[in-house]
């Protein structure tokens, strides 16, 4: 099941004019505060109704103003789990999380909504009422709220902005096993780089109200041409890896990526479980011959795919190795000198690795 | 305590403003909600029209009844052809004469909940698959009970102690539209009856506490719900 969108919406001085696709699985809806992605969610869920606009959820028509088509918000069965929870304060946790069956058409086995209950951790809070809550507990209870009326797509406007660092750490574990449990596409909104790193496989960035970049998070975000991106002092490239073993005399986790395995602190991650693991383009050195007998344990080879303007001193330089994309900053001193070009062959050093938004992130 | 004819006066200002407060309810919380939540050209004009009766003199109210719903008034003809309702000179007229005159505080007080209400709450129980009257009906007006609450007691205090218009539109008959405050009226002016009027004034005054005091602990509950706590 797919969302499609294309849409055209001005409101004052602003315009949105947005068309993407999202696949299966989670899509970030990327940008700074401002750029339109709010409007563009409320569109979707049918809180706001766009002067042109086609939107589409798994084959399903929801909005097409060109034959005068627009579903109301309630018959759309789309999720919502808005940035602050909004909570019934009249009903407790239990009724607020029953609040859309009694809407829902095709009752969901009791089973399902144990197990999502069971997820989300929130059987100890059933009886409460919202005020008592703490904000992560609140959240994640929103979240439960959207998902038990079995919506065919869940909209999340950036559920963790309200709330504080420990507690973002404590329910990003939850989108996580949604996000690879669940069946449906989740378009989780933010403008905080480490969550879209963490979680989204795919990313549709927009700025000022138009489409900047989509694609693969791992690609969209490698690219050296999009400033938003390039220009940030923590830009980097996102490496899909999967856990190998664990080393307990050094205190290492060896993982396995596309580009070959890389070392790194000991990790609580299960063998064979998957990480999104961040490397920042400042921790990669890049050299032009195998480097011997250095200190750093992880050394990749790969070609230049290509270069761009970091800011006036330094360059990006984008690679590939064997089909895993990494970004490298380098003086333009250093550039020059090795005389850096698309097509070259490099190894890449890679000096810490970081897990977006866990407990500590630390170097290897 | 009291004797049988200020019991009956007693009883029958129970009975009208009951029945004022309870008919006029659903009228109140649409209005209410119309005025909260409407913007329309012309709304001002069903503002003023609603709080007239604060401002207008209750004789003036109580004539313009007379004048609409009376015997020979365009709506008290309606009225009582095609549905039997008469209003002049009976106790039903002393209740639509309170209804009119607590109307507005009514519709106030459920506007000014209405008004509290976070509007957010109704997207996202219609995000819920609730459509508009379910989101109203599990949603608003939960909320705004105690605003309702507190109207419907306000309104009822207000028809315990009208007088104008409802000796103006259906008299002062004993027993029919003979009220607490047409009662007290009365003895007043009767020599010697000083003593029915002061018990009477006491009643009054304990009905008129009771009904503030109860107002003002719903409205506390009200807000403690309304916060989540």
């Amino acid at each position: 099941m797919s969302l499609h969108v294309d849409i055209r919406h001005r409101q004052g001085d602003f315009e949105l004019q947005v068309a993407f696709d999202s696949p299966q699985g989670l899509t970030a809806l990327f940008g700074q505060s401002g750029s339109g992605k709010t409007t563009l969610v409320r569109a979707i869920a049918g809180l706001l109704r766009p002067q042109q606009a086609r939107i589409t959820v798994g084959g399903t028509v929801l909005v097409d103003t060109a034959v005068g088509v627009f579903v109301p918000t309630h018959r759309r069965r789309i999720g919502y789990v808005f940035q602050e929870p909004r909570l019934f304060p009249h009903l407790t946790v239990r009724q607020n999380l029953g609040y859309g069956r009694w809407f829902a058409a095709d009752r969901r086995a009791a089973a399902d909504d144990a197990r999502l209950v069971e997820m989300l951790d929130i059987e100890p809070l059933l009886t409460r009422h919202p005020g008592s809550l703490s904000g992560g507990e609140r959240q994640r209870v929103a979240i439960g709220r959207a998902l038990l009326c079995a919506p065919q797509l869940l909209l999340m406007d950036e559920p963790l902005s309200q709330i504080d660092a420990a507690r973002k750490a404590e329910i990003l574990p939850y989108v996580e096993r949604l996000r690879d449990e669940l069946k449906i596409p989740i378009v989780y909104v933010s403008h905080a780089l480490d969550e879209v790193v963490r979680l989204a496989g795919h990313l549709v960035c927009i700025g000022n109200g138009r489409l900047l970049a989509t694609g693969p998070t791992a690609a969209v975000l490698t690219r050296t041409d999009l400033p938003m991106f390039a220009r940030r002092p923590d830009a980097g490239a996102v490496v899909a890896a999967e856990v190998l073993g664990h080393d307990a005399h050094y205190r290492l986790t060896r993982l396995h990526c596309a580009a070959g395995d890389l070392w790194v602190p000991q990790l609580d991650h299960a063998v064979g479980s998957q990480v999104n693991v961040w490397v920042r383009a400042q921790d990669v050195t890049l050299a032009l011959q195998a480097p011997q007998e250095i200190s750093a344990l992880n050394v990749l080879t790969g070609t230049i795919t290509s270069i761009g303007r970091a800011d006036d001193s330094t360059a990006m330089v984008a690679l590939d190795c064997n089909g895993l994309s990494l970004l490298a900053r380098v003086t333009r001193l250093s550039a020059e000198r090795l005389q850096l070009r698309s097509g070259l062959s490099v190894h890449a050093l890679v000096k810490s690795v970081s897990f977006p938004l866990a407990a500590g992130n630390a170097a290897a | 305590m009291l004797s049988p004819d200020e019991w009956t006066a007693l009883s029958l200002s129970l009975r009208v403003a009951a029945v004022a407060v309870l008919a006029s309810l659903p009228f109140a919380v649409l209005a209410a909600y119309l005025l909260a939540r409407w913007r329309f050209p012309g709304i001002v004009v069903i503002d003023g029209l609603i709080h007239l009766p604060l401002t207008l003199p209750p004789v003036v109210t109580g004539y313009l009844l007379l004048l609409s719903f009376g015997t020979q008034g365009f709506a008290g003809r309606f009225l009582a052809e095609h549905l039997g309702i008469v209003f002049a000179f009976r106790w039903t007229g002393a209740a639509l004469a309170a209804a009119v005159m607590g109307f507005p505080l009514m519709v106030r007080a459920i506007r000014l909940s209405l008004e509290a209400v976070d509007p957010r709450l109704e997207e996202a129980a219609s995000t819920l698959g609730a459509r508009p009257l379910w989101v109203f009906a599990t949603v608003t007006l939960p909320l705004i009970g105690p605003g309702i609450v507190s109207g419907m007691i306000l309104a009822f205090a207000r028809a315990m102690g009208e007088f104008g218009a409802t000796i103006t539109f259906v008299s002062n008959i004993p027993g029919e539209t003979q009220t607490l405050a047409s009662a007290i009226y009365t003895y007043t002016q009767m020599p010697g009856a000083d003593a029915q009027a002061l018990r009477l004034t006491a009643v009054a005054v304990a009905v008129s506490m009771l009904a503030l005091m109860a107002s003002e602990w719903l409205a506390r509950r009200g807000r403690k719900r309304a916060s989540g706590a």
